[in-house]
């Protein structure tokens, strides 16, 4: 029986949209785009040049100081366009599919009789490196360090969350694979948390693993919640982080021999017609799963990923490298609401006490529904922060940049998604994951 | 609605960078914003937010001020006939009491909020709504006697060095609205206390003319007792502005001689429910006050030398400012504690300085204000423990963790 923590604080936000549990095939599209910034800490190098072809496996870019790490394109065509920013900055890798989906062959290769340094060789070649994260900095983890434990989420808590159970049917196999070739890569355990309601006997009987039972609203699937639970960072400690899902696609790689990036999406969101699961490779262009499927006449958010932590995108945009599902929500910018301080409009959500919740499900749109102030109202971040760590205090010594007392507040220990609800809840407005992601950079550049 | 604003889009360009009238753009900015929500959409972090800001906060705690101000109106018309003895209806008392009062809350809101406009201007940010609160609770915690130009200077000099120079609201260290009494109580010490400032016998623009009572005294109950001769409260009662006695029921409902705001305990609770349940305020903070205070009163009661020290619990808790202080003052989220230990001790210490003040200083018979304001000074230093500890347990895991390695 799995050890059972109970998190008290949090907030399960309750949106409309909820997807159902059914698949609804594979989606793909024409181009294919990859985009560097998706992998925080990663310093884009290219290795291929606008016309090369490409296979689906061959490296796109490589991390500046880490050649090792490679990220490759997830299908097998031909380089159309490199898409740049300012100062050069590399926004999208377009790769044209010609349509013949031929896979680099890494060959098959079984867990058990490779050494960790085969282990981390054939998931650094497939380009699968970027699914482990690092705790401090929250980002790609550094191959050459090693880990003290590595932690695992089985499942997905915020709001209209993909089911990890439903996304790994049929992918037991892989998701052990998966597991097992972690245990490998530290000298500590691997943790895999569970939510109460999980089913699937993969993720509930899994080896390899100590696994624990996390009960209560978001953020109990947050990673960094179940490490601050289970055995916090230290200042000097490197932890790493995964999600299920990522765990399977790092197994397949072992099993089929392929660097195999199809995602299970969750198509979700108020605005959306037909809610389900779709299959689609990372990079593949959305826009034919929104056509005539989401709501008409207003204006709309489209977001990758989920409405707390997800990027915003535009509606020829393309599945990003982490997420697993897809929103659409309304974006409210053609709504003007009059006397909103003084409403008793049944349709505005508070986590708070200050407005009537009659509703079971809300549909919120993108609007600040407020403008930006100094931090005045207390005890409001900490209602939603299940962790040891005092975020008010954090977020102000990391807003001035006092690196002593955020190393004393637990800045290692976070990353921002863990302050999504914060945000979410923030009378103040404020954007803390933005100050948490800078000042984790800043942090970064200033200690290496 | 639509008509509005279709008008705020035609002139909006005006108040832009650019625009003749851009030194006003914090100004339009503010109306705009209290007539429709801004639809600006969120660029970074998350995609939704929660409905409420800090408008709906701080029209919160004016809607859980306003029965207080209510039966404050009210009481102030009661006294004032009582004192000069003519019968009067309930309406009339209350318009005499709303007359009284709005001046002052003009001078208040206006004098403040014009302040906070132009330096909002000048610091090209958005106008905090933190003096819609202070603005209403400045009359409320004044003698209804204070003269306008007062209020005018007061509210100026706390909004400008008690809040503005420390950065604007968010970051002040002491609440604006106790230091606008405390100017005053120690600039103009004969207009704030005694018995002469709490009942105005005068009429107001011509209402309730008429002669003051020959039994007229206008002492508050607690200055009546700081300057009894009684040896213990068995002794001692309670009188109104007429000679009459003074019921538990009178101190309850509010009406007493005194500060506006404070006078009703019960139109305080029901603040406080409001509060409570909407979670503006803080219980913690509300009820640490109350056992602060519990505390200090069985201790002066215990060793009681005079009747000031025998005054049992429940006479403490109903007159004076303690309620009020407890409720909206202490609760005040910028200058209390911010970590929830921290708001128990810093509320404990309230009550119990509050009643100490009371009790052992008789220049000065109600110490809510002093409390509260000494311990806004030491708020930050009771978080810089509790926060400390977290420190400590974090540093204590790295030695442990590293001995375990090695």
């Amino acid at each position: 029986m799995a050890n059972r923590i109970k998190i008290k604080k949090g907030l399960q936000i309750p949106l409309l949209g909820e997807s159902e549990l059914t698949a609804r095939g594979t989606v793909t599209s024409e181009f294919v785009r990859i985009c560097p910034e998706d992998y925080p800490g990663v310093a884009p190098k290219l290795a291929v040049k606008v016309d090369d072809t490409v296979k689906a496996g061959s490296p796109l870019f490589y991390e500046k100081k880490h050649p090792e790490m490679v990220f490759v394109s997830p299908v097998s065509g031909v380089v159309t366009e490199i898409e740049r920013g300012e100062r050069r900055r590399i926004l999208n890798i377009v790769v044209k599919a010609d349509g013949t989906e031929e896979y680099i062959d890494f060959g098959k290769k079984s867990v058990a009789s490779l050494s960790p340094e085969e282990v981390k060789k054939a998931i650094l070649e497939a380009g699968l490196w970027f699914a482990i994260r690092q705790r401090p900095y929250d980002i790609v983890a550094v191959p050459n360090k090693q880990p003290r434990d590595i932690f695992v989420t089985g499942f997905d808590s915020s709001p209209l969350a993909p089911s990890y159970d439903f996304i790994l049917e049929g992918q037991e196999a892989d998701l052990q694979t998966g597991l097992d070739a972690l245990a490998k890569l530290t000298a500590g355990n691997v943790y895999l948390s569970i939510s109460s309601k999980t089913t699937n006997p993969a993720l509930r009987q899994a080896k390899n693993a100590v696994i624990t039972e996390f009960d209560g609203p978001h953020p109990a699937g947050n990673v960094g919640v179940q490490v601050n639970h289970l055995k916090p960072v230290n200042r000097g400690e490197v932890v790493w982080t995964l999600n299920a899902l990522n765990v399977a696609m790092i197994g397949r790689v072992f099993n089929k021999g392929v660097a195999d990036l199809t995602r299970t999406v969750a198509l979700t969101g108020s605005e959306i017609k037909e809610k389900g699961y779709y299959n689609m490779l990372i990079g593949t262009e959305l826009s034919s799963i929104f056509e005539g499927n989401v709501t008409e006449g207003i204006s709309l958010r489209y977001i990758s990923g989920n409405p707390l932590t997800g990027r915003k995108i535009e509606k020829n945009g393309v599945l990003r490298a982490y997420d697993a599902q897809v929103t659409v929500i309304p974006e409210g910018d053609d709504v003007h609401e009059a006397f909103g301080w003084a409403s008793f409009s049944p349709k505005r959500y508070s986590a708070g006490g200050t407005y009537l919740q009659l509703k079971k499900k809300y549909r919120l749109d993108a609007r600040m529904l407020g403008g930006p102030r100094a931090i005045i109202v207390s005890n409001e971040y900490d209602k939603v922060f299940p962790m040891d760590i005092f975020p008010e205090q954090l977020i102000k010594s990391t807003l001035a940049f006092n690196i002593e007392k955020m190393e004393q507040l637990g800045i290692y220990e976070v990353a921002p998604e863990d302050f999504a609800l914060c945000e979410f809840v923030d009378t103040s407005k404020l954007e803390l994951q933005r100050i948490i992601r800078t000042g984790l950079d800043m942090l970064r550049k200033e200690m290496e | 609605m639509k008509a509005l604003r279709n008008y705020l889009d035609k002139i909006k360009p005006n108040f832009e960078e650019g625009g003749k009238l851009h030194w006003l753009h914090s100004t339009y900015d503010a109306f705009e914003t209290f007539l429709f929500v801004p639809n600006i959409t969120s660029r970074s972090g998350v995609h939704i937010h929660d409905a409420r800001d800090s408008k709906r906060t701080m029209i919160i705690v004016v809607i859980a001020l306003i029965p207080a101000l209510l039966v404050g109106m009210y009481n102030v018309g009661l006294q004032h006939y009582m004192a000069i003895g003519q019968q009067a209806s309930i309406w009339d008392m209350f318009l005499f009491g709303l007359l009284a009062m709005l001046p002052q809350l003009v001078v208040s809101y206006v004098v403040g909020l014009g302040i906070e406009f132009a330096i909002a201007q000048a610091r090209k940010e958005e106008v905090a709504e933190g003096f819609l609160v202070s603005g209403i609770l400045i009359p409320m915690i004044l003698p209804v006697d204070t003269p306008l130009w007062m209020i005018a200077v007061a509210t100026a000099f706390s909004v400008i060095f008690a809040k503005e120079v420390f950065g604007g609201t968010g970051y002040n260290v002491f609440n604006v609205a106790l230091i606008t009494r405390a100017f005053l109580f120690f600039s103009y010490p004969s207009k704030m206390s005694g018995d002469q400032v709490w009942v105005r016998t005068s009429d107001t623009f011509g209402v309730g003319g008429g002669n003051v009572v020959d039994s007229y005294s206008g002492a508050t109950p607690l200055g009546q007792l700081a300057t009894s001769e009684a040896a213990n409260f068995s002794e001692f009662t309670f009188q109104g502005i007429t000679g009459q006695s003074l019921s538990i029921s009178d101190m309850f409902f509010g009406f007493i001689p005194g500060s506006m705001g404070e006078v009703s305990t019960f139109a305080i609770i029901l603040g406080a429910i409001l509060l409570i349940a909407t979670g503006v305020g803080s219980w913690k903070t509300m009820l640490s006050v109350f056992l602060g205070g519990a505390v200090a009163i069985v201790i002066t009661n215990l060793f009681a030398q005079n009747a000031l020290m025998d005054m049992p619990m429940h006479y403490h808790f109903l007159l004076g400012g303690f309620a009020f202080g407890a409720v909206f003052m202490a609760t005040d989220p910028v200058t209390s504690s911010r970590t929830e230990k921290g708001k128990w001790i810093y509320g404990f210490f309230i009550g119990l300085l509050a009643v100490a003040i009371r009790v052992f200083n008789p220049g000065y018979p109600e110490g809510m204000m002093l409390a509260i304001l000494f311990m806004n000074a030491f708020a930050p230093l009771i978080d810089f423990y509790v926060v400390d500890a977290n420190i400590k347990r974090r540093l204590k895991r790295v030695a442990t963790a590293k001995t375990a390695n090695e």
